[in-house]
This record gives structure tokens, sequence and C-alpha cells, in this order.
């Protein structure tokens, strides 16, 4: 097991170095630097001071060793825009980030775990279809979409919720459950297959025949191994609800990580947007692990390897 | 003698087809019953609706099941599942598939217990242990906390026999309890399922393709053919005195030493089982039989060939009794 869990943390690690690799070449392929920090109507003079002035006329290579080397004690340098370090800004954008995930993954939970075990209990019948119908549905829906939707009906017409901003609770419940839809379908469609082959198992019918009650076999016996992938899924779709609330972020102004990745993408801000993809591919690959340690807890099986 | 199983007239169909069509058969108390037939006659189906764990799509149909005196068949689910695992428990042919992969041994062994007894987790792990230890499992304290896949096949199924003897049942029922392990281990189970009926004074509904298996073990034997009962009696009596063509045809199908000679061919049954279908009538056999005849195109009378030797056949009535 500790093995194991060395062999997929190393892996983890030399993915992170990729990804920083990544981020570091792919803000430069945007264009030179010191020209779009500049600005339009600059001068080659006003250039040349911003090139020096960020250290950008180093050789890359250089550059890059400097920038790891600094983010590894988690100094990403200076925002142009914020006037404030790179840590800073995410570090206040990061509760926000984290509280809208983890809402999101626990609305899905609710809504896609009873789905899943219902249409598994009554597979092939007007039930299950119906939930197969609500999660095809579920998955056609862009979340741009439906968060435009949600703002128009309960934002502006019923006007229960908040529709943008960051200010109180109720600014996250609509936000958490378009980001849950994105989870949902998936979610669902696995808790239905793993309970639907649990419950035509062998050891479903030993324990039948061991006259235990209906709901200590499938709550107890099914449930048990039917959730092995679930769980293990639950969290690789955390990283992706962490790294894809940019879009969700940006519709309701919701002022996480992903709204400041998209502000400092726009505005040229390359030392968070650096920082921004380095942290959200982090925290996505550090979920995997985390993942496939939960899979190895989880399944007898494997805790041995 | 009394009977602790009795099945009258037993018929499971899915949708058109129809797996068990006329199945009687008695198990007595202290006995084992085989029931032997090829695959697909219908012998799991059987096991399967005596337990009423049959899939969701059968339709079970019977005169009686009378278990231990009661008619079980009018049992409600809840009175069921008292009995199943209590009274009457079960083994199966997958010894590897059949205990949860996510659950200790100690855990699935005094959960049957503690389901049908008020008794601690304790006392129930001491029963497992003794139980353990009686069908030859070493290490039994070290056993609990083991999980299935730490575990070979024939250790498995002494699990899976030592569990469903922690009620201490009337009935046991095993469905082809060794066809997946290997030949000696094969022969250490045949021989525990033996001495327990012994020992316990259970009745055993032992269910196998295997005649020599039959042979060895069995008090009582039934066979059956696409779905019907369509001979049963005692073991020694069958064996003397097949008198149905199949039942004839199955026993010349294993090798007997002694009464083979070397180079000779063993029999077979030339021809498949048919799938039995709404409307169909006269003995199910016909088409492989070589005694056939126009008459038993029509309904096959049973008859009494011997004490408690059953045969559902023509060929008695047209020779006149028994041959
Ligand atoms: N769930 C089911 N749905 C439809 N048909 C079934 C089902 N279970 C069994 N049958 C049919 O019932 C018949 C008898 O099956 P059964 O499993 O009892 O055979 P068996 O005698 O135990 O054979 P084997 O020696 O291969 O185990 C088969 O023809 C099978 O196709
Ligand atoms: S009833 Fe006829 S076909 Fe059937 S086994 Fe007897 S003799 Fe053969
Ligand atoms: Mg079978």
């Amino acid at each position: 097991m500790t093995r194991f869990i060395f062999r997929r943390a190393l892996l983890a690690l030399s993915v992170v170095m990729t990804v920083m690799a990544l981020a570091f070449v792919l803000t430069r392929l945007s264009g030179d630097l010191a020209i779009s920090i500049a600005g339009p109507g600059s001068t080659q003079a006003d250039v040349e001071v911003i090139r020096k002035a960020y250290g950008l006329d180093r050789p890359v290579l250089v550059q890059f060793f400097d920038w790891t080397r600094l983010a590894l004690t988690g100094d990403f340098g200076n925002s142009f825009f914020f006037k404030d370090k790179v840590s800073n800004l995410i570090g206040q954008r990061m509760p926000v980030t984290f509280t809208l995930g983890f809402t999101g993954l626990a609305v899905a939970l609710v809504i896609s775990l009873p789905l899943g075990i219902l249409a598994a209990l009554n597979e092939n019948t007007w039930i299950d279809r119906l939930v197969s119908l609500l999660v095809m549905v579920g998955q056609a829906m862009p979340s741009f979409w439906l968060g435009l939707i949600l703002m128009i009906v309960f934002g502006l017409q019923l006007g229960w919720l908040p529709i943008s901003g960051t200010g109180s609770w109720q600014h996250f419940v609509m936000p958490a459950i378009v980001l849950a839809f994105t989870a949902v379908p998936a979610l669902t469609r696995l808790m239905r297959s793993g309970m639907i082959e649990a419950l035509g198992s062998d050891y479903i019918r030993t324990a039948r025949a061991k006259g235990l009650s209906r709901s200590s076999i499938i709550f107890k016996h099914a449930l048990r191994n039917a959730a092995i992938p679930v769980v293990s899924i639950a969290a690789v779709q955390l990283g992706f609800m962490l790294g894809g609330s940019i879009v969700i972020e940006t519709v309701f102004a919701l002022h996480g990580v992903g709204y400041l990745a998209w502000e400092s993408i726009s505005k040229n801000d390359f030392p968070v947007v650096q920082a921004v993809v380095l942290v959200l591919a982090s925290i996505y690959i550090g979920l995997t692990l985390v993942s496939d340690i939960l899979n190895a807890l989880l399944d007898p099986r494997l805790r041995g390897a | 003698m009394t009977a602790i199983l009795d099945v009258q007239n037993l018929a499971v169909r899915f949708g058109p087809t129809l797996a068990v069509r006329n199945a009687s058969f008695t198990v007595q108390k202290g006995e084992t019953h085989c029931i032997v037939g090829e695959s697909g006659c219908g012998k799991s189906v059987t096991a399967l609706a005596i337990m009423n764990l049959l899939a969701r799509n059968a339709r079970r149909d019977a005169k009686s099941i009378a278990f231990a005196g009661q008619d079980i068949l009018a049992y409600s689910d809840r009175q069921m599942e008292d009995v199943r695992g209590n009274r009457m428990a079960m083994i199966f042919q997958e010894p590897m598939t059949s205990l949860n992969p996510s659950y200790t041994i100690g855990s699935q062994m005094t959960e049957v217990l503690r389901r049908h007894h008020n008794t601690t987790r304790d006392l129930a792990e001491q029963r497992a242990i003794g139980l353990m230890q009686r069908v030859g499992i070493t290490a039994p304290q070290m056993r609990l906390g083991q999980y299935p896949h730490q575990l070979s096949g024939g250790l498995r199924q002494r699990v899976m026999i030592a569990m469903a003897l922690m009620c201490d049942p009337e009935l046991l029922i095993a469905d082809e309890p060794t066809t997946a392990l290997d030949v000696t281990v094969q022969a250490q189970i045949l021989r525990l399922l033996a001495e327990l009926k012994q020992e316990l004074g259970l009745g055993i509904l032992l269910i196998t393709h295997d005649l020599g298996i039959v042979a060895r073990v069995a008090d009582h034997v039934s066979v059956m053919y696409a779905g019907e009962v369509i001979e049963t009696g005692r073991t020694a009596d069958l064996f003397a005195n097949p008198s149905h063509p199949y039942t004839r045809g199955l026993i010349d199908c294993v090798p007997v030493p002694g009464k083979i000679k070397p180079g000779e061919a063993l029999g077979s049954i030339p021809g498949t089982v048919p799938v039995m279908k709404d409307g169909f009538s006269g003995c199910a056999f016909r088409f492989r039989c070589p005694q056939a005849s126009e008459i038993c195109t029509q309904a096959v009378p049973r008859h009494e060939v011997g004490p408690n030797h059953l045969v559902q056949c023509h060929l008695p009535s047209r020779q006149g009794g028994a041959q």
C-alpha cells in the first residue's frame, strides 16, 4: 500500500512538473510578453525598459528555472495588474472556488446517488427510463446556458437569489447547482451501472440466501461495492469542477480563482495566468491521486498491492 | 423417516419457456438427495424455486412445497426471509464469487447468525471459529479477519459451507458445490458433506450432473430431463434397476470399472435437451429415446416400479409393470 501510494505520488509529481513547463511555455507562445505588457502605442524604448524590468531579456531557460524555483516555495511573483503578490491573490480567491467546488460536488452526489440507485432497482422500467432521460437532458445542457436560465427565473423573475457577486451563501446556490449539473450525468450513470452489476452478482444471491433484509442487501452488500468506482470518480469530478469553475464563476461574477484566471487572461497578467494554471492543475492531479488511493482503500483486493 | 422437504408438481416459467415443468421429489431428514441431469435441465432453477430466490422474470407454481411439514409456497417474502439462511441454507457452484469481496470472512459469517438469532458478536465469532474448524479450515481465528480474495477456491467453499451451518439448518441445498474445484478438493468437500449429514441429521439436496458423485454420496436420486423429474428412487434401486430410457442412457455414459471391457466405446445419448415451450405435450425425451413409439406423444403416466421408485414413461404400461 505505501509502495503503491509512493509510486502514484511520484507519477503525480512528474505530471505537475510537466504542467509547470507547459504553463510557462504556453504563456510565452502567445507573443512577446514585453510588447503586450507595454500595451498599444508604446515606444520601442518603453518595451525595452519593461523587458529589463521584468527580467524578460534573460535567456528563456534561466527565466524558467527562476520561476520554477520560486514557484516551488510558493512565490509566483507579482501581478502586473493588481499590484499584489500572485500568491496573495490566489490565496484570497481559493476559498470561494473551494466552497463552490465542494458544494457543487455535494449537490451532485445528493442528486445522482439516489437517482442511480433508484434506476438500478427499477432496471428497465419506466422509472429507469425517466432517469436516463433526465441524465441525457442534463448532459446536453451547456452550463452557461443553464446558469443564464436559472438567473432569469430565480434571480430576475422570482427574485429569490442574487444573480452575481460573492457576498453571502445565497450567492453560491445557483453556481453550485449549475456546477453540480456537470457531474450529475456521469455520477448517476456510474451509480446505476455499478448497482446493477452488484445486484446481479453471486454474492448478492448469497446474501439473499442468508435471509438478509432487502435494505441490508441493497445498502450494505450491493452499495458498498457499487460505490467504489463512484467515490473515486467523484474525487476526479471535484478536480474537474474546481478547474472548470472558470465558466461558472465568470457567468455569476463569483470572485474565485476561475474568475481571477479569466480576468488575468484578458489583461495579459501572465504571472497570474501561469500560477492559476499551475495551481488548478496541481489540485486536479492531487485529486486524481486521492481517487486512486481511495479506490485502493475501499477495495480490499487492491489494499495489499 | 420424516420428510424435511416435499416438492409436489413444481413448475417454473420464464415467459413462454418452461424451465421446470413437473418436478416432484422428497428429501428425508438425515439423507442426501441428489438431483441429476444434463446442463440446462432445470436443476438450479428448481433449487432457487424452493428457496424462493428466482429472478424477477420467473413465475413459480406448485401443488405444494412442504418444508418440515409447512407449506412454504404460501409464505410471504418476510416469512421466507426468516427461513432462508436459518432453517434452510444454500451453497453455490461458484465459490470464487459467492462471497462479498468487500467484507471479511468473519463479518459475513457472523452476519447470518446475528440476523436470525439474538446473539453477541463475540458468541457469533466463537461459533464461526468452531464451524470453520469443523469444516477443516486451519487457523480459523486468523481467517475471520481475512477477505475472500485471500482464500483459495476450496477454502472459500468451506467457508460457504460453514456459513450455511451457522444457524444450524434442517436442510442444506448444495448446487454443484464441487464443480469449480479440482478433484482432490472435490472429494474432501463431498466427504465433509456426508459427515455433516450424519452428525447433524441434516437433509441435503445435492445438485450435480455427475453420476459418479451420485453413486458415492446419494441416498436418494431424482433424475431430471427438460424440466421434469423423470425418475426418482433410492440410489441402489435406481442404479440396479434404471427404468427410464434416459436414466439408462446416463448410466451407460459413466465408465464403471469392471463393467466396461477395454476398447469398448462408452455409451452416449445423441441429441440435445429441447427447450420446452407452452403447448408441448407427450414425452420430452421421445426425440432421443431408442424405445419411443406412437403413444409417447401422449401425456406420460407415472409408475411405481418399486418401493419409493417412481418413473415417468410409457414403457412400464406397454410392458405391463416393472421390467
Ligand atoms: N433468469 C432466467 N431467465 C430466463 N431463463 C432462465 C433463467 N434462468 C434459467 N433459465 C432457463 O432455465 C433453464 C434451466 O436452467 P438451470 O440453470 O436450472 O439449468 P441447470 O440444470 O442448473 O444447468 P447447469 O448444469 O448448466 O447448471 C435453462 O434453459 C435456462 O435457459
Ligand atoms: S415415454 Fe416413450 S419416449 Fe419417453 S422415455 Fe418412455 S419410451 Fe421413451
Ligand atoms: Mg445449474
